[in-house]
């Protein structure tokens, strides 16, 4: 016998507490790690954007068209290594729910942009820039749809139409990417610039924004600087800004999911703080004869201190560390489902010991009054209750 | 009971505050204690038998005086100084047996034994010395409300043995059994006292119980009064 195993006793006494506080504890330890990973799979595109890479767009609003010249007139700025030119094309494949990432590209420029997270075979690179009605194609939505090299698939707009009113386009998938890190997203398509603007009934000649790629980061401020003073006073003026600030910016226009999560977190822990605290000192409480007694055979007061301390921390440990298990075997399930749409969501390595340090906070905080209690109760005052 | 002074209280003092009002206990109180003695302490309540017991068991001190155990002195004791002492030298029994309820009757017994640096293999030789001394073998797997009141004492009376201390502190031992089960415990304090030399201290209300220790001590308002029974 040891003291954690009268520790270990003295928690699992009475299973049904104990049992109704290990599964608070473990689902705040389930909705923290779980909801923790989404937050950080959402913001993968922000920890992921290059600090090399600029976005350029029309100064009034995102959704404002740029002319197709900018792309051209931006390349001669100095420090820029590549410029490629994007279009939202509002895609959807068979119903409108389900929608489907489609871009229309310069595709001589994208991979000279995007190469550093699209893995693309130089043999389909190629196949996708000979062949104007192609179509380069993420794995998750390959698999989402089941989707192979060399099949014909129709894609609607929900935006443009082509001359004869159709907003059916069709597509030869010539190319299937993947990402360079499992976060990142491999849900969009890209489709020719130049067969989207000619076979679209509106608007042609327009961009949507512009990915840069500068020489180096240092120069972003002056790459920035140049590139909207080039155009200042224009009917369409442009803001630039890094790629980082840029997804922020656009993941927070959608919803602030930080505060959220924060907030959900943080209700969580309240609650469970509030339940796990009050049963510890409950707890206690029906043990002080018994807690008399182990100090009338000789236990040193600090000793006691110790191993009551010692169940509320083990107490946390356990739930969080099931908690935290169950999040993990549920992210596997979702990254699992072939529809799910967020890139892989993984229980990092610093959200496990961002939580071990809540575990640790929450074996304290719910330990320390019943361990000091114990601590201080006095011998013929603890032996006088029964 | 040899000569030896076991125990040796000297002019012992001792009062409560209770709200505005002092409660004198003890004023000036002596009391020796030979080593190997048996003794019971009689007195009607609130006489200071309970408190007497506590001081002797380092569990309460006293206002004034010393106390002096085999030859130091340990009302100057710190807390954990004197957790210690009572760890080495003391066996408690209560009237309510006390025992760990998530225990086994053989994890009861070793409790005292964490406090010493025996070694796990060494503890359980002692326990199961101790269940057999008090007819336990069988119940060693047992908790305690899966055995009589009888047989929780009995553990008790093993928990209290099992690091041989000199001296057992018995506070109401029978106060809860009746009076067949009461005269086995009380046997086994007297073999204890006879056979193994255990000095023993006993507070009681039962004038029965007084009869099987070597002398008893009535306690009246903080003061004794001598009566040998066992004479």
């Amino acid at each position: 016998m040891s003291d954690f195993y009268l520790v270990y006793k003295n928690l699992t006494r009475k299973p049904l507490r104990f049992f109704l506080t290990l599964f608070a504890i473990f689902i705040a330890f389930l909705i923290y790690g779980t909801l923790t990973s989404f937050e950080r799979a959402f913001n993968a595109g922000v920890e992921l954007s290059a600090d090399d890479r600029l976005v350029s767009v029309n100064k009034i609003n995102f959704t404002q068209p740029l002319p197709i010249s900018y792309a051209r007139r931006v390349q001669s700025v100095e420090g820029i290594e590549a410029v490629v030119h994007m279009n939202w094309f509002g895609g959807y494949y068979q119903d409108p729910q389900q929608q489907v990432l489609t871009f229309a590209v310069d595709e001589e420029n994208l991979m000279n942009v995007y190469g550093d997270d699209l893995i693309l075979s130089d043999e389909h690179h190629a196949a996708w820039h000979q062949n104007r009605q192609g179509i380069l194609v993420g794995r998750a939505v390959a698999d989402l749809h089941g989707w192979s090299l060399g099949d014909r698939i129709p894609l609607n707009s929900n935006i443009f139409s082509q001359d004869d009113g159709s907003t059916v386009w069709e597509f030869d998938i010539e190319g299937i990417y993947t990402g360079s890190d499992p976060q990142v997203d491999t849900n969009g398509v890209y489709i020719h610039y130049e067969y989207f603007n000619e076979t679209q009934s509106f608007g042609g000649d327009f961009i949507g924004w512009m990915g840069i790629k500068t020489v180096d980061p240092a120069l972003n401020e002056q790459v920035i600087k140049a590139i909207d003073e080039m155009f200042v006073n224009s009917p369409f003026e442009t803001e630039t800004v890094p790629e980082k600030v840029f997804n922020k910016g656009f993941i927070e226009q959608l919803m602030d999911i930080g505060l959220i999560i924060t907030s959900v977190v943080f209700a969580s822990f309240f609650i469970i703080l509030v339940i796990v605290g009050f049963s510890m000192v409950l707890s206690i409480r029906e043990r002080t004869n018994e807690i008399g007694v182990m100090k009338t055979l000789g236990f040193q007061s600090g000793r006691i201190f110790r191993m009551v301390l010692g169940e509320s921390m083990l107490l946390a440990f356990l739930g969080g560390g099931l908690g935290l298990l169950a999040s993990t075997m549920f992210l596997g399930f979702l990254n699992s489902l072939p529809q799910f749409p967020v890139p892989d969501i993984i229980l990092k390595d610093d959200i496990i010991l961002q939580a071990v340090g809540v575990m640790i906070a929450l074996g304290l905080i719910t330990g320390i009054i019943p361990a000091v209690n114990a601590l201080r109760l006095n011998i013929i005052t603890a032996l006088s209750r029964r | 009971m040899t000569d030896n002074i076991l125990f040796d209280l000297k002019s012992v003092d001792k009062r409560f505050q209770k709200g505005r009002e002092i409660i004198q206990i003890f004023n000036g109180l002596d009391m020796q204690i030979a080593e190997g003695d048996f003794l019971a302490i009689m007195g009607p309540s609130g006489s200071g038998k309970t408190t007497l017991l506590n001081m002797l068991g380092g569990v309460d001190q006293p206002t004034g005086g010393e106390v002096w155990f085999d030859g130091s002195r340990v009302d100057t004791l710190s807390e954990g100084d004197l957790a210690r002492w009572r760890a080495n030298n003391i066996g408690f029994i209560f009237q309510f047996y006390n025992l760990m309820p998530m225990l086994n009757a053989a994890r009861n017994v070793e409790l005292p034994l964490l406090l010493t640096g025996l070694s796990g293999k060494e503890r359980k030789e002692r326990v199961a010395t101790a269940l057999e001394l008090v007819g336990l073998s069988d119940r060693a797997g047992h908790m305690p409300n899966q055995m009589s009141g009888g047989q929780q004492q009995r553990v008790a009376i093993a928990r209290a043995i099992v690091s041989d201390p000199k001296l057992m502190l018995c506070d109401e031992p029978t106060g809860d059994l009746d009076r067949a089960t009461a005269d086995e415990i009380l046997e086994m304090l007297q073999l204890l006292n006879r056979e193994f030399g255990k000095t023993i201290v006993m507070v009681t209300h039962d004038p029965a119980a007084a009869k099987y220790a070597e002398r008893t001590l009535h306690l009246d308002k903080g003061e004794f009064v001598e009566k040998d029974l066992a004479a």
